[in-house]
């Protein structure tokens, strides 16, 4: 036998301090009300820092630095210079990326080979595409002279903390608005640490502002008056209240939430890669992905090789030390989301899916959950239907690409979705008739700054990424 | 996808004796995605193996290495040279293990025979007209039997890849079996020579039909052309090696040559074997470096190991 | 001799391609006329009318929907007397047929100009394309009662969607006169489902329907039944577009926005290799 020896990462690149205060104003300051969170790190339920709670009079706070900053410095700005400084921060990130992916994977959970080859790139790269838009608004599509809103007010998730910021803070920066960033409550460090970057990078103060904190500090962020734009990523729940708060207000919105994509294999799939895209697709990131894909159909001819296959390679996903560099299945971010994940595939269990992992031991301490996939799955079962956020798989089989077509749109989500065949115009057939923002096809999970991301239906409205993703920012 | 059913395993043997059949099968093998298995060849190289690992990797990669010199300029002092150190790579390290095997021209056989009688390394000859394979039938089979009457007990062939490429693939299965019967009891490598087969797809393929004439190892490249071994080449031989097994119960081994100059990818492709295999083919009668300067790089990362001093080129022969 | 008694017509609702009256049986009596007032029922007919037609509608050719739209306005054109009798001014009924030809040629463009080829850092073909949305529930302004209406229908259906609109209740004729146009312009039925009434009985309905994937509320002039009707709107996450104030200009270029605002945006990516 071939063991690998533990290789990991050295955590000594990265600086955690005691405790955090909030990013107003250019400055760290003490939120008004003195409360805070504690960041755990669910690897080890280690606590790596004391977070600040940005209460409301936090938030007004931090609205009105970003309103003087929009007002008086970044709106006047030209888009050029506006672009000088996206640029830089684009570049210290490039610089300081070790530092960042040993954070994020500490904070966050996830394999330090993802938040260094995955994560860290697409930050840097999100902020060098958008720099490249500020000075060319007038090009950009939306009439000749397109303006920003204002204040843009930006809630994240914890699934991929930084690159969240990166997608809400680079475009809006870009079109020329001010921001405050709320960051998950479990996984604000790597947030905490952009601040610093924005002052590396002398980013005049209250452009961008970041208020730690849970779901009350988000709720009265969105609320503000003071603000002209609400950004979220998240849960369709939240985004559902979120759009409700916001009901009759000049607030412009865009929500990117849950999903539940089905990956769909056709008997003439190149079979190996399929396979490869199927584990990525649900296990990539302990499958805290809003267009993981969660749902296999299989056609059914090929479904028990497949099923051979996809079990084979998941006997060599190696759970453990988020740290270490050969891991591939991090932990899970909190208590409550591994809660939430044990919750549903003993639902499924208990619908009578049939559960299979692969022997898989799992540390004692920390937040852990072995890849998990349900066969014997109907669309009427819980966890073809919920959106799990975990690294389980549930697998149907379908007949006839109508048939695929069918069971895939059955859901009220529509982020993505994949297809698996060599037939050329069966993927464009498919493509046309699945209603997901993203379809991927002979690949997967796979992310560009110039690639408009988002999702149809309940998965939410308006686009990340590209030129599209500029709309969200201004005033078309 | 492959068939598992043991109909389907009777089913097999039967290919090689219709054109249509074997075309029919060949292409109704799953296709490869090219940037799908480029992707997974290089998430493979990603692995982060260290201190024992390393260790136990380095030892495996040199019981592997099949110690090539294929020049016009070979000598029998040089292959001489070579085969005593295939025996010894390090002579002043006992615990060293040997190489897998040596591997020269069929003229050179005789002389390396002599140095390796009596030890457990293989000898290797290239054979069929290598490395072209431009001469006729009667000649290659001849170039073969002299190599095993010499002492070989590897063979490693060329497939006929203009008959490939042009479709006639009944053709380069016929020479392969009757190499293969011409072998005798020596083991037969089938050298592809993916580096002109331009696709995955012609690599799976290619696979396919030298197991199916009988090949009992596939191997990517004669190192004379441009494009030797690369991982994605061997992870699609090694996916064809799974499946075949499971298709016909038989095993055959992989053996990527030509390219593999450091130890940093000789230990990228033990973990693409780990990982795509597993450890039914992590052994030196399943998987095989063809490699020259391979050999030496690995030494020296052994001694960096057990030393912790990075070595220098001067403190290992050169044969 | 004694004059000529004229024939009136019955001002109905419009759904699925026919002219049903209301299924409540009731009407209201507005610009002299009795027009159905239209219940939550006959708007949820329409919703199911509309679902039904999307299908065809959004995967017919754009060619094939901009030419059914230039047949709108080619009808509307040959009807110009009969909304000047309603008393909609002559410049408006020629505003708002060269608004159908304005719509009718982004058919085939607005994918070119909207969605594109992304050059993404690696090997792959990678396309964004935008799609019609669904369903559209549309509050037409309460005036101009034909450029207005015109003017919110057109953009939707343009791109696949389709429409159930609420008329504007004061000014219902142009609407179901409008109506007869469509009707007879080979636009598949069920495009465009037309309800006369009251906006505070079908709107709420259309707003909270989960089989309703946008609503615009442009004719909603009350700010806080907007905001309840975007509270309703949220439990599907139904695309809204806000109100627009009283005084806007309809006769002013109307830009991309109405379009796009309907749309999704789909991006395919598919490997390169050989």
């Amino acid at each position: 036998m071939f063991e690998y020896a533990p290789a990991p990462e050295s955590r000594s690149v990265v600086d955690i301090k005691p405790s955090y205060g909030l990013f107003i104003d250019g400055r760290f300051v003490d939120p008004a009300d003195g409360g805070s969170l504690k960041s755990v790190n669910p690897a080890s339920e280690e606590v790596l820092a004391e977070i600040a709670e940005g209460g409301a009079q936090d938030v007004d706070r931090a609205v009105r630095a970003a309103r003087k900053a929009y007002e008086k410095v970044w709106g006047p700005m030209p888009g050029r210079d506006r672009a000088k400084y996206l640029y830089r921060i684009a570049r210290i990130i490039q610089e300081r990326s070790r530092e960042l992916a040993v954070l994020e994977s500490l904070d966050n959970g996830k394999p330090i080979k993802e938040s260094r080859d995955v994560d860290l790139p697409l930050v840097a790269a999100h902020f060098f595409y958008y720099a490249g838009w500020a000075d060319k608004l007038p090009h950009a599509g939306f009439g000749v002279n397109p303006q920003p809103l204002g204040v843009a007010a930006q809630v994240i998730p914890w699934n991929f903390p930084l690159l969240m910021l990166a997608w809400k803070i680079a475009p809006a920066l870009a079109a020329g608005n001010t921001v405050v960033l709320k960051p998950a409550e479990t996984t604000p460090l790597t947030a905490l640490l952009f601040a610093e970057i924005c002052q590396q990078a002398e980013l005049p103060a209250g452009v961008v502002n970041i208020v730690t904190g849970a779901g009350e500090t988000g709720r009265a962020l969105v609320e503000h008056d003071g603000v002209d734009k609400v950004a979220f990523t998240g849960s369709t729940d939240v985004g559902r209240a979120i759009a409700r708060a916001v009901a009759g207000s000049r607030k412009k919105l865009t929500l990117e939430l849950g999903g539940k994509a089905a990956n769909i294999v056709f008997d003439d799939a190149p079979v190996d890669q399929a396979v490869e895209g199927i584990v990525n697709g649900i296990f990539f990131n302990q499958g805290h992905v809003c267009c993981a894909g969660s749902r296999l159909l299989v056609q059914e001819s090929v479904a028990e090789q497949v099923l051979d296959s996809l079990k084979r390679r998941m006997a060599q996903l190696r759970v453990g030390d988020p740290l270490d560099k050969n891991t591939d299945i991090g932990a899970i971010n909190s208590a409550a989301q591994l809660a939430r994940i044990q919750e549903l595939t003993e639902a499924g269990a208990a619908e009578g899916a049939q559960r299979w992992s692969p022997p898989c031991e799992l540390p004692e301490r920390g937040f852990w959950f072995a890849p998990t996939l349900f066969t014997g799955v109907t669309q009427a079962h819980r966890i073809a239907r919920e959106e799990i956020f975990g690294p389980v798989l549930s697998v149907l089989t379908f007949r006839t690409p109508a048939e695929a077509v069918e069971k895939a749109n059955n859901t009220p989500y529509g982020l993505s979705a994949g297809i698996w065949t060599e037939k050329g115009s069966r993927i464009l057939w498919m493509a046309d008739r699945l209603r997901a923002g993203v379809v991927w096809a002979n690949t997967f999970n796979k992310f560009d700054p110039t690639s408009p991301f988002g999702g149809y239906k309940e998965s939410g409205y308006g686009r990340e990424g590209g030129r599209h993703g500029l709309e969200a920012y201004l005033n078309v | 996808m492959t068939a598992t059913t043991t109909s389907a395993r009777s089913d097999l043997s039967e290919l090689g004796r219709s054109e249509t059949a074997l075309r029919t099968f060949l292409h109704g093998l799953p296709g490869v995605d090219q940037v799908g298995a480029e992707q997974r060849a290089a998430q493979l190289g990603t692995r982060s193996i260290k201190t024992t690992a390393k260790a136990q990797a380095i030892d495996l990669a040199i019981r592997m290495v099949d110690l090539t010199t294929l020049e016009g300029a070979d000598t029998p002092g040089k292959v001489r040279a070579l085969a005593a150190k295939a025996l010894r790579p390090d002579p002043a390290d006992p615990s060293c293990p040997h190489v897998g095997a040596v591997c020269v021209y069929p003229a050179m056989v005789p002389y390396v025979a002599e140095v390796l009688r009596g030890s457990a390394v293989h000898l290797a000859s290239v054979a069929t007209a290598f490395p072209s394979g431009q001469a006729p039938m009667e000649i290659k089979l001849a170039d073969t039997r002299a190599a095993v009457e010499a002492g070989a007990d590897e063979i490693d062939m060329v497939i006929n890849r203009g008959a490939f490429l042009a479709g006639r693939y009944a053709e380069v299965y016929d020479e392969i079996a009757a190499t293969k019967q011409a072998c005798g009891d020596a083991h037969l490598k089938v050298i592809l020579e993916t580096g002109e087969l331009a696709t995955y797809d012609n690599v799976r393929r290619a696979s396919w039909l030298a197991m199916l004439a009988g090949g009992d190892f596939i191997k990517t490249s004669t190192g004379k052309v441009p494009v030797a071994a690369t991982l994605p080449v061997t992870l699609v031989m090694l996916e064809a090696v799974r499946d075949f097994r499971a298709a016909t119960g038989r095993q055959v081994g992989v053996k990527p040559a030509g390219g593999i100059k450091t130890t940093k990818d000789a230990i990228k492709y033990l973990v693409m074997v780990n990982e795509t295999v597993g450890p039914d083919w992590l052994d030196p009668d399943w998987f095989r470096f063809g490699a020259s300067s391979l050999l030496n790089d690995l030494l020296m990362q052994r001694t960096k190991l057990t030393t912790g001093v990075y070595a220098g080129p001067d403190y290992f022969t050169l044969d | 001799m004694s004059e000529r008694v004229a024939v009136r017509k019955t001002y109905k609702l419009f759904i699925g391609g026919k002219f049903p009256r209301s299924e409540s049986g009731r009407s209201y009596l507005v610009q002299d006329s009795n027009v159905s007032l239209a219940s939550r029922k006959d708007a949820r007919d329409a919703v199911v009318a509309a679902r039904a037609a999307v299908k065809g509608w959004a995967g017919a050719t754009a060619y094939n929907r901009g030419q059914i739209l230039y047949r709108v306005a080619e009808m509307l054109e040959g009807r110009r007397e009969q909304f000047v009798a309603l008393g909609v001014p002559g410049d408006e009924v020629d505003a708002a047929t060269d608004r159908w030809v304005w719509y009718a040629g982004w058919s085939d463009k607005l994918a070119q100009v909207y969605g594109g080829a992304n050059p993404v850092a690696g090997p792959y073909f990678n396309l964004s394309a935008p799609e019609p949305t669904g369903v559209v529930a549309v509050v037409a302004p309460e005036a101009p009662a034909l450029l207005g209406l015109v003017s919110v229908i057109a953009p939707a259906i343009v791109t696949g969607n389709t429409v159930v609109v609420a008329a504007s209740p004061s000014a219902p004729l142009a609407a179901v006169t409008l109506a007869e146009v469509l009707a007879t312009s080979d636009l598949p039925g069920g495009v465009v489902n037309i309800l006369t009434g009251r906006l505070s009985e079908t709107v709420p309905t259309l707003a909270a329907h989960m089989d309703v994937n946008a609503i615009d509320l442009t004719g909603v002039t009350d700010g806080e039944l907007a905001a309840d009707l975007e509270v309703r709107a949220a439990e599907n996450l139904k695309r809204v577009l806000r109100p627009v104030p009283g005084d806007h200009d309809w006769t002013a270029d109307p830009g991309l926005g109405r379009m796009t605002a309907l749309l999704e945006t789909k991006t395919v990516w598919h490997p390169k290799g050989v």
